[in-house]
């Protein structure tokens, strides 16, 4: 089959690589019909995730049709429609007995890396580096779903693959970072950053009845999108966003701050410089630019939900700033599998169409082409769907 | 602070493998009334020992390298005088204890030899205190305070040895004995992880050194293992306490190629709904501390051997299957994978018995 490989920084190939089998009485393999680029791909793709391998297959939005179950597998039957969540989880555990399904103890075969690095480890993720289990990824004509019984949701109504694809990632991923913001009818709500995940917070943020929702980023076509979704927009190469932001709300500052960023955040100036030096001497590998000005402009007592990724040390978190002003911080990897059938609900009923993200169709084959013009978001690049 | 009672005793101070019979519970205290996560002994910190330790191993190496390369001058800066063979053999004793802390699975070994070797010098730098002319005593004793206080150090670096060895929940014996400890959180009752364990043949489903278990009578069951290099050991080994739901021990029966003995103790959790599986293992491989040098050298270090064994058993338990990747699709694969895979290599394959 034809998939998408992982060699380098800013190196991705399509190749041919042997077909998936079944490991595990629990497996399925998937055919993929859709599968889409996420902005975390663009942190292997920039190399800044530690553990990746060359040759490990990417992606982890991914849906398509069954074409084959594993012996205990009993939910699922050949050719049903699913679509896969992105963190593996066995749904036995005592955290997935919780609902909290990305921190599954049992689905990361490499847990010791991750306790080494993190102390303890989270769930597996589909073509994500070997720290989380190393599994090989969805932009790929196949792919092997582990715990098949508990992740993929069954799609049996007319709806298309973009309207339900983002299920398995963003759409779950934005709704659980504005349902971490705790929202009270009219409070105000900020989002950093208008990629695909921080238009689906603000939709969501408005879905859970914000009263407003104030979004944040450089990108023209990003903040007309963040428009239409109902958010007013700060251009943050324009103005000053947190004085902005306090003038915007009398003073006080937004209820709640969303950082829908991560990782890879642009820095400005002197401490954006400093960043830059401390990444290059690998003293620490995360860019903590938006969340460091989530913090500061967050009201007193306000929550901070943290939805972009990071990897491993940040430096210069204000932390006085969060003790002293009794902020919440909430984040995690999305509990996908516990917001997959809620948010089916409302797209059947009509309350959002996640196609409304999607800017680019491409074909596998021009995976490259892709991982390149969405990194550098050209071509008023949002989110890219591959069909294989 | 968490106390533990003083009867968690060690096997160490109760004789060899024997311990393994009234069930060894180094870390497994005894029943009482405390909930059972209480039980489980909090790990001391050692790392100060072992890097002490190799601190002086480093310090020996180097010393031993310049008593045998110029011991000429090192012997007229202590002030000492044609001494240059004695000093060349002293170096080579150096050198020996230092490989002997770096490399022995034993440090206080090495730390002891160097004490013995502290013993000889002050021996040496005393008698030559007396035959020495005046104007070079003060150099002689400059050295001789500065064996001391490194003596000194030796003697401290093995008394906290001694003590953490006792402590460890991984301890490596002078003769060869390896002891490892290790507790699991399982999301199923006690009963049920009793169960599992009590059937023998499921062992090698989760413990990745064995082959197979076979139980030849109800007590009695004959074990295959593969050791370092895949090299194939058997051994019969005896039920030595059962008692249903809650303890499980095991050891060789005498005259086996690798004595060993283990014990599991399965405590309700906290919560009432799943289980503690606390388990300790003492085995002693074929060539004794050579022999787990080697088992180093090629199968990893015995602490991670049984944290993978425990993950796998969880694992089981809650999910009927061993996640894996083995088998998966992938592009061409380079150096970072190989040696990400390392410890993999540990793992097995659909936790399917062989």
């Amino acid at each position: 089959m034809k998939a998408t490989c992982w060699y380098g920084k800013r190196d991705v190939r399509v190749e041919q690589v042997p077909d998936p089998i079944l490991l595990n009485p629990r497996d399925a393999i998937v055919r993929v019909s859709s599968t889409a680029i996420c902005g975390s791909d663009i942190h292997l793709y920039d190399g800044y995730i530690p553990t990746m391998a060359e040759g490990d297959i990417l992606g982890h939005e991914f849906m398509g049709e069954v074409v084959e179950v594993g012996k205990a597998v009993r939910n699922l039957k050949i050719g049903d429609r699913v679509v896969v969540p992105f963190p593996i989880a066995c749904g036995n555990c005592f955290f997935c007995e919780r609902g909290e399904f990305s921190l599954c103890e049992n689905s990361n075969p490499n847990a010791w890396m991750a306790e080494k690095m993190w102390g303890h480890s989270p769930c597996g993720i589909f073509g994500y580096s070997h720290l989380v289990g190393g599994y090989a990824g969805g932009q790929a004509e196949f792919v092997r779903v582990p715990f098949a019984d508990v992740g993929p949701i069954k799609i049996e109504n007319g709806l298309s693959d973009e309207q339900v694809l983002f299920l398995s990632d963003i759409f779950p991923t934005g709704y659980m970072a504005a349902e971490n913001c705790r929202i009270r009818p009219s409070d105000t709500i900020a989002v950093w950053g208008c990629g695909p995940v921080g238009q689906f917070a603000i939709r969501s943020a408005m879905l859970l009845g914000a009263g407003r929702v104030i979004a944040i980023d450089h990108y023209p076509e990003r903040l007309a999108m963040a428009r239409d979704g109902g958010a007013e927009t700060l251009n943050d190469a324009e103005v000053d966003v947190p004085a902005s932001l306090r003038e915007m709300t009398g003073g006080r500052g937004p209820d709640a701050c969303i950082d829908a960023v991560g990782m890879e955040a642009h820095g400005h100036g002197l401490v954006g410089a400093y960043d830059a030096v401390k990444l290059a001497l690998r003293l620490q590998n995360d860019r903590p630019t938006a969340l460091r000005e989530a913090i500061m402009a967050c009201r007193n007592g306000g929550t901070v939900s943290v939805a972009g990724v990071y990897g491993g040390f940040a430096d210069k978190i204000p932390f006085g700033s969060i003790m002293n002003r009794s902020i919440t911080i909430k984040t995690g990897q999305t509990h996908v599998q516990r917001y997959m059938r809620p948010l089916l609900a409302r797209i059947e009923h009509g309350e959002i169409d996640p196609s409304f993200v999607v800017t680019h169709h491409l074909s596998l084959d021009d995976a490259p082409r892709g991982y390149d013009m969405f990194t550098r978001k050209q071509d008023s690049c949002v989110k890219i769907v591959m069909r294989p | 602070m968490m106390m533990y009672p003083a009867d968690a005793a060690h096997p160490h101070e109760r004789g060899p493998l024997r311990d393994a019979q009234s069930p060894p519970q180094p870390s497994i205290a005894r029943e009482g009334g405390n909930p059972p996560q209480s039980r489980i002994r909090p790990i001391p910190r050692v790392r100060g020992s072992e890097r002490l330790a190799s601190a002086l191993g480093w310090f020996s190496v180097g010393l031993g390298i310049a008593e045998l390369a110029a011991p000429k001058t090192l012997s007229r800066s202590i002030g000492l005088r044609n001494r240059t063979g004695l000093i060349r053999l002293f170096g080579a004793r150096e050198v020996a204890s230092g490989l002997a802390i770096l490399m022995h699975p034993d440090r206080s070994v090495g730390v002891k030899a160097r004490l013995a070797g502290d013993a000889l010098d002050l021996a040496l730098l005393l008698a030559a205190l007396r035959d020495t002319p005046a104007s070079r005593r003060p150099r002689v004793a400059g050295a001789t305070a500065a064996v001391l206080g490194v003596a000194a150090l030796d003697a401290l670096c093995a008394h906290r040895l001694e003590r953490d060895a006792r402590a460890l929940p991984l301890a490596i014996r002078r003769d060869g004995t390896v002891r490892v400890e290790k507790t699991v959180a399982v999301n199923r009752a006690p009963t049920e992880c009793y169960a599992m364990w009590r059937s023998l043949a499921n062992l090698p489903r989760f413990m990745k050194h064995l082959e197979s278990v076979t139980q030849t009578d109800p007590t009695r069951s004959h074990w295959v293992a593969r050791g370092p290099g895949g090299l194939r050991v058997e051994w019969d080994a005896e039920i030595t306490r059962d008692e249903p739901n809650q303890l499980l021990a095991w050891r060789s029966l005498e005259g086996s190629e690798i004595e060993n003995a283990g014990a599991v103790r399965f405590l309700s959790s906290l919560s009432g709904r799943g289980s503690i599986v606390a388990v300790v293992m003492q085995y002693k491989p074929p060539a004794g501390a050579l022999g787990v040098t080697l088992a180093r050298l090629f199968g990893g270090e015995p602490q991670q051997h049984i944290e993978e064994d425990l993950r796998r058993f969880r694992q089981i338990m809650e999910t009927g299957e061993v996640p894996t990747t083995e088998g998966q699709p992938a592009g061409r694969r380079g150096v970072m994978y190989r040696m990400l895979r390392k410890r993999d290599s540990l793992s097995l394959r659909n936790g399917e018995p062989r």
